[in-house]
């Protein structure tokens, strides 16, 4: 087991780029997740990594050796596909024992791990089938037993859940989840479902437009995000933004917007700013509902609320634009009845410069 | 909705209607080859093979035993027998005496003959003459009988093309040439064929699309083009005149069409698989041996079958790249040739040969029809 290291790696088609430049170190027995929209080159990564994509330029070690040219089945690294890719000829103790009889491992050893891995799996009664006569999550689970059979130094994932439907997809989260804390393998996981990425990730590298956006753990991320695509793509229902500019108030900057103003933290980098166009951030879930005599308080049109139980979600707009709100509804109803408006504490509003998008420095939310 | 489904009935009813008469189509000369294989010479010249599957009617002129045999009993001149001597199980319906009343009689009625005595005959034709006065002359009376005979096969004809017959009848031994030529003929090109078209889906050089570019146009080259500079070629190389020149040839000619369907076949198999394999440690060769070959059997089984076929039924090949004066390397349908010069009359001769000829592609294509329909489809629906 050991670590993943790309250095500046960068993948170009012809005179197009598509990764430029990545760097990130992969620890052992580190489970890193690389989300992003459809596009972003998370996939194309991964599948250098793999080997299954030449590398057109950087550096890429796996255990410390470089593995830029060597092929695929020599940089002992095994791969879960999004479609399973399983063998379909091949019964399910065929499937799982393909990669072991390729490197000619001894008929006990791969009679024992076959068996060893449909324990882990839950397949031992399956073993005799056919892909063809498999449940969606009855393939998943084989894809990833011919994957863990093999011991390898690295594990990648791209996508392997998106193929099933709501229900089993939670499920085998918690059992991907499961299977790395039993194996501690180094693994590398590829989504653009951002609740999988948060649940399973040690630390999640999110990427866009085959950059690297911010790199951190869940938390961090959610709490932190280092520029607007960050905070609008963690986070569901996602992190409402809006424009303001910053005026001084009495007790340090004040946001302006649409008649309104809404008081934040001091922050050096805000400090004599007056008129400095900036995005503001606040999540759904940071703000308090409030009714109309409530100080500080920001109005919004509501539009609709959506009772969901133990929470609601309440849909407003704010100079046009859709704002969401999540909060409690034990205890509020009556606020939640007649909400026109809600307070937030000044140190939970992120604030991003409009022009860049990134967040102004010095805003730390801990854990 | 009704019109609807009034389109639809009508055109499954054309559908149904076209099927039908391509059976029939199909069926007719098939069968009529098979049932005229087993018939006489007399038969196929007196009547249709459909109505060799019926008994017939015959109207038969026989004549009774010679007055020579004849016994006196009980102060009668008797003279007894069958009609039929060689034994066989025709049913006699009417009979006569004489040509102008041929159904005067039934079976088991008595007639009196003009030149004296009773005759009676059973159905099975045994027939009882007696008179009173001796019968003279060299030969008995004539009895006209109309008589029903059952369907009647001999397995003669396919014993004298397959053991008993002479060097121009022998079809055993074409047979066996025939089999020595469409083997290898078939097994060559798709062995090259498969690796051929594994390289040109799933590995990647330079030229890859020109190659498969150029094979699309071999596919469309009539061989006939080809025949003399390769016969130069093969003689100039030495291997003319002899099986190996008869494989190549059919190698050659058969692998455009081989590689073009294998490579479509083999590009659909999905990528993902392919790179898992890689993952899992599989070198090109292995891919290939452990995965690409079983998981392309279908089109590999139907790209067999059509090589077989045409091999087996080729005679434009064998004319040209297997010489041979001493007739040891004479294949099926050159033979058949031949038989038309030396035994164009002999039509039972020449049914029996065909079918025999036919017999194989027969039962290739009853035994592997879901392979060939599927391998048809190979390549062109994804």
């Amino acid at each position: 087991m050991s670590g993943v290291n790309l250095e500046g790696i960068v993948k170009a088609y012809g005179p197009i780029q598509v990764v430029h430049g990545i760097d990130l170190e992969v620890k052992e027995k580190e489970f890193v997740v690389l989300v992003g929209p459809s596009g972003c080159g998370k996939s194309t990564t991964l599948r250098m990594i793999a080997g299954l994509e030449e590398i057109s330029d950087g550096a890429l070690t796996i255990d410390g050796r470089m593995v830029n040219r060597v092929a695929p089945k020599d940089r002992d690294v095994a791969m879960v596909f999004q479609n399973y890719a399983l063998y379909p000829h091949l019964n399910v103790a065929d499937n799982i024992a393909f990669g072991l009889r390729i490197r000619k491992e001894s008929k006990e050893h791969i009679a024992e791990s076959v068996e060893e891995v449909g324990n882990i799996l839950g397949l031992t009664p399956y073993l005799e089938r056919r892909p063809a006569d498999l449940s969606g999550g009855q393939r998943q689970r084989v894809a990833m037993g011919r994957a863990i059979v093999r011991r390898p130094k690295v594990f990648l994932f791209d996508e392997p859940l998106s193929n099933l439907d709501a229900k089993l997809r939670t499920q085998m989260r918690a059992e991907i989840k499961r299977l790395h804390k039993r194996l501690g393998a180094t693994s590398i996981y590829v989504t653009h479902d951002q609740i999988e990425a948060m649940t399973l990730a040690d630390r999640i590298v999110v990427m866009s437009d085959g950059r690297i956006e911010q790199i951190g753990s869940p938390m961090e991320l959610f709490l932190n995000p280092a520029n607007t695509f960050v905070a609008g793509f963690l986070g569901s229902p996602p992190m409402n933004m809006f424009d303001a500019t910053i005026t001084a108030g009495e007790q340090g900057p004040v946001a302006e917007f649409d008649g309104q103003r809404i008081q934040l933290q001091k922050l050096e980098s805000l400090a004599n700013s007056e008129g400095r166009k900036v995005k503001l951030g606040i999540r759904p879930e940071f703000v308090s509902v409030a009714d109309q005599d409530a100080p500080n308080l920001v109005k919004l049109d509501v539009d609709l609320i959506e009772t969901l139980g133990s929470e609601a979600l309440i849909h407003a707009h704010l100079m046009g634009d859709p704002f969401v709100i999540r909060t409690n509804t034990v205890g509020q109803m009556n606020i939640l009845n007649g909400i026109s408006g809600f307070t937030i504490e000044p140190h939970l509003i992120k604030v991003f410069d409009a022009e860049t998008g990134q967040a102004l420095p010095g805003q730390v939310l801990e854990q | 909705m009704s019109s609807i489904a009034g389109q639809k009935s009508g055109l499954v009813w054309a559908v149904h209607l076209s099927a039908a008469v391509l059976v029939i189509l199909w069926l007719f000369p098939t069968v009529g080859l098979l049932v005229s294989s087993f018939r006489t010479a007399d038969q196929i010249a007196t009547s249709g093979w459909w109505k060799a599957l019926f008994p017939s009617q015959q109207n038969l002129t026989l004549r009774t035993a010679a007055p020579e045999t004849q016994v006196q009993a009980d102060g009668l001149f008797v003279i007894e027998g069958s009609l039929f001597e060689d034994g066989s199980s025709k049913v006699i319906t009417v009979w006569g005496t004489n040509a102008k009343g041929i159904d005067s009689y039934q079976p088991g009625d008595t007639a009196a003959l003009r030149r004296g005595g009773r005759l009676t005959v059973q159905a099975d034709g045994s027939y009882r003459l007696e008179g009173e006065e001796e019968f003279t002359g060299r030969r008995g009376p004539r009895v006209f009988v109309t008589a029903e005979v059952p369907p009647e096969f001999t397995l003669a004809n396919y014993h004298k093309i397959l053991i008993s017959g002479g060097a121009t009848d022998n079809m055993a031994k074409a047979f066996f040439n025939t089999l020595t030529v469409t083997i290898p003929a078939t097994i060559i090109p798709i062995l090259v064929a498969a690796f051929a078209a594994y390289a040109l889906a799933w590995m990647e050089f330079p030229g890859r699309a020109l190659l498969i570019a150029a094979i699309v146009g071999l596919l469309v080259v009539p061989l006939q083009l080809a025949l003399i500079p390769l016969l130069k070629f093969h003689n100039g190389i030495g291997i003319g005149k002899g099986y190996l020149g008869v494989w190549m040839a059919h190698t050659g000619f058969g692998l455009p069409l081989a590689i073009y369907l294998l490579r479509n076949y083999m590009v659909g198999i999905p990528r993902d698989i392919i790179e898992n394999a890689r993952v899992d440690g599989a070198t090109d060769f292995q891919i290939f041996t452990r995965i690409i070959l079983p998981l392309s059997f279908p089109a590999l089984a139907s790209f067999a079958i059509f090589q077989f076929l045409w091999t087996w039924n080729d005679l434009l090949v064998a004319m040209v790249f297997l010489i041979d004066a001493t007739g040891e390397t004479t294949v099926m349908t050159k033979q058949i040739v031949e038989m038309l010069g030396t035994r164009g009359g002999n039509w039972e001769i020449l049914a029996t040969s065909a079918f025999v000829s036919i017999a194989v592609p027969l039962f290739v294509f009853f035994a592997m029809q879901k392979y060939l329909v599927r391998g048809l489809l190979a390549g062109s629906v994804k």
